[in-house]
């Protein structure tokens, strides 16, 4: 297994964040579209997983004309086998609470929100005191911006940016149809940027050292690093910066067991890559077009040869069904009938072929469910049922 | 006054009475009670001036807000894949017989409630496990009798509560 590209250790993120008043002085003295610029020629993508280009997002809330506008940072960290936003928001809060200050000086934004995820209750009072510091900085360089926390309440639809909005609106969180995007329609109504913990705390390295040193770092499409939360069967599961475009080959030979039999990247809603593909796949942004360049949130889950694939998706099956928030047909029967279609499969009730029409019932749940939840079930079931079809069966 | 109407009156005054105030007054009920009763929800649903279905479709959607009477501490393991493959259930069965009740029951004395959750985000450290708003990480059975011990001496402790 050998390759030409190395994996590449980075360390940006968790880099002391001592001079964040530096940082956010300096930057709110410079004009919004020469913050946007910086960050559009950084190329820095959304590392939530969907990989949105961030300057973008910016510029189109910018654009938009309206009195209120709110800056979100989406802290509803529920993929599985994703920790990374959690520990970025207790080691180095400051670049996040500045990067959102930055963004309401871009957009002309007086109020952010943290909704951070009802699991990580704990961090409440650090991340309060946080805030509070940094308010009392704002007022002494009269910068006019309020960050509050919004607790969620356990639901991984949360994530999803426009069920994020309901939520906080005191509604259920089901997802919204778009457009409209919440560039132009977002919390309240209003125009809205949200972004992910991770993204947020790019925009500091960008800001304090220039796009270039982001852009430097990575491939075509993949610009930068990305933190990695590795997990599973591995000896040092944790959380890693890496440049982007690194092959998951070298990626298992750094952090597999000697007995890697698959990896999940992306979590639950991303692709299981079997061993014969570890050479080929890379990890990125350049999407499906190729095959071989995933897209990921952060999630790395290992899984070695002890492990059956069929409790793998079992679990990702059952986590979907009780996750799916119920108001499309397609996701909400979907994760059901997959779930009890494996299962009977397993128990020999149904034959083989079955998990065929299983194949096709995912795939009209790509192309009909109405938000990302629905739509990347195919994702796992698919790239699991077609690599380790006799698991299924046997 | 009903205690619990006095709570969401002040939890009213605390965040305001708007639609978007919902989530942080149901949140500061299950805070303190535990779970949303039936009569919670109405009352909630008075205090906002929404309907009680409307409460009681927000409040069913979010698994941390509990609508059945649940114990002093809730006990939350992750049952998500990393969790699974860790050894949460031979932790799961440490508590169930440990406490005596099975996932979904409450202990008769009330102090405990033992329920299974999605992903708990420490799946470096599996199996994890909330007690309330605490987490406890790369859990044995010997662990867990361990820090269950000493909730329950916490209990014989304070009768405040």
């Amino acid at each position: 297994m050998t390759t030409s590209y190395q994996l590449k250790r980075v360390d940006f993120i968790f880099k002391n964040e001592n001079d964040w008043e530096d940082v956010l002085s300096k930057s709110i003295s410079k004009p919004p579209q020469e913050l946007i610029n910086e960050l559009i020629s950084s190329e820095l993508k959304g590392r939530g997983g969907a990989g949105f280009p961030t300057g973008l997002k910016w510029k189109l809330s910018s654009e938009a004309v309206d009195d209120t506008k709110y800056v979100i940072c989406n802290a509803d960290e529920g993929e599985p086998g994703t920790f990374k936003d959690r520990e970025i928001l207790s080691r180095v809060p400051f670049k996040v609470l500045t990067a959102m200050a930055v963004c309401g000086h871009v957009i002309g934004s007086k109020e952010g929100y943290i909704y951070l995820r009802g699991e990580y209750f704990f961090l409440q009072p650090e991340l309060n005191k946080a805030i509070s510091e940094f308010e009392y900085y704002c007022k002494e360089i009269n910068l006019d911006f309020k960050i509050r926390i919004f607790m969620g309440s356990g639901a991984y639809i949360c994530g999803e940016e426009t069920a994020l909005f309901e939520s906080m609106e005191g509604k259920r969180g089901e997802p919204r149809n778009k457009p409209p995007y919440p560039s132009s329609y977002g919390y309240m109504g209003k125009p809205t940027v949200i972004n992910n913990v991770e993204t947020l705390a790019h925009t500091f390295t960008i800001f304090k050292y220039g796009a270039k040193r982001f852009y430097d770092l990575g491939v075509q499409y993949s610009r930068g690093s990305k933190l990695f939360s590795v997990s599973g069967d591995t000896p040092k599961p944790g959380i890693y910066e890496l440049e982007l475009g690194m092959s998951l080959a070298d990626f298992v030979d750094e952090f597999g067991d000697g007995d890697t039999k698959a990896v999940q990247v992306g979590g639950a809603s991303g692709f299981l890559v079997p061993r014969k593909r570890f050479n080929e796949t890379a990890i990125g942004f350049q999407g499906k077009l190729t095959g071989i360049s995933l897209p990921t949130g952060g999630s790395m889950m290992l899984f070695n040869s002890s492990r059956s694939m069929f409790n793998v998706i079992d679990n990702y099956l059952e986590f979907f069904r009780e996750e799916s928030c119920g108001q499309c047909t397609p996701c909400r029967v979907g994760c059901q009938q997959l779930l009890s279609g494996i299962k009977a499969v397993k128990r020999g009730e149904k034959n083989a072929q079955y998990l065929d029409k299983l194949m096709r019932l995912a795939e009209t749940m790509q192309y009909t469910a109405k938000c990302g939840l629905g739509q990347s079930v195919a994702n796992s079931f698919s790239s699991i049922v077609e690599n380790f079809r006799e698991e299924m069966i046997y | 006054m009903n205690p619990v109407s006095d709570l969401i009156k002040n939890l009213a005054d605390q965040h305001g009475r708007s639609r978007h105030n919902l989530l942080p007054i149901l949140q500061g009920v299950v805070e303190q009670e535990k779970y949303l009763s039936e009569f919670s929800m109405t009352e909630i649903a008075r205090e906002l001036d929404l309907p009680a279905a409307e409460v009681y479709g927000t409040a069913t959607f979010y698994s941390f807000l509990e609508h059945k009477k649940m114990g002093r501490y809730i006990i939350r393991i992750c049952k998500t894949i990393t969790c699974s493959m860790k050894g949460k259930n031979q932790v799961l069965l440490a508590i169930e017989d440990m406490l005596k009740i099975n996932v979904g029951e409450t202990t008769p004395d009330g102090t405990f409630s033992l329920l299974q959750t999605n992903c708990l985000g420490f799946c470096h450290k599996a199996p994890a496990m909330l007690i309330n708003n605490e987490v406890f990480t790369d859990l044995t059975p010997e662990k867990v009798r361990d820090i269950l011990s000493t909730y329950m001496k916490k209990k014989g402790a304070s009768h405040d509560n």
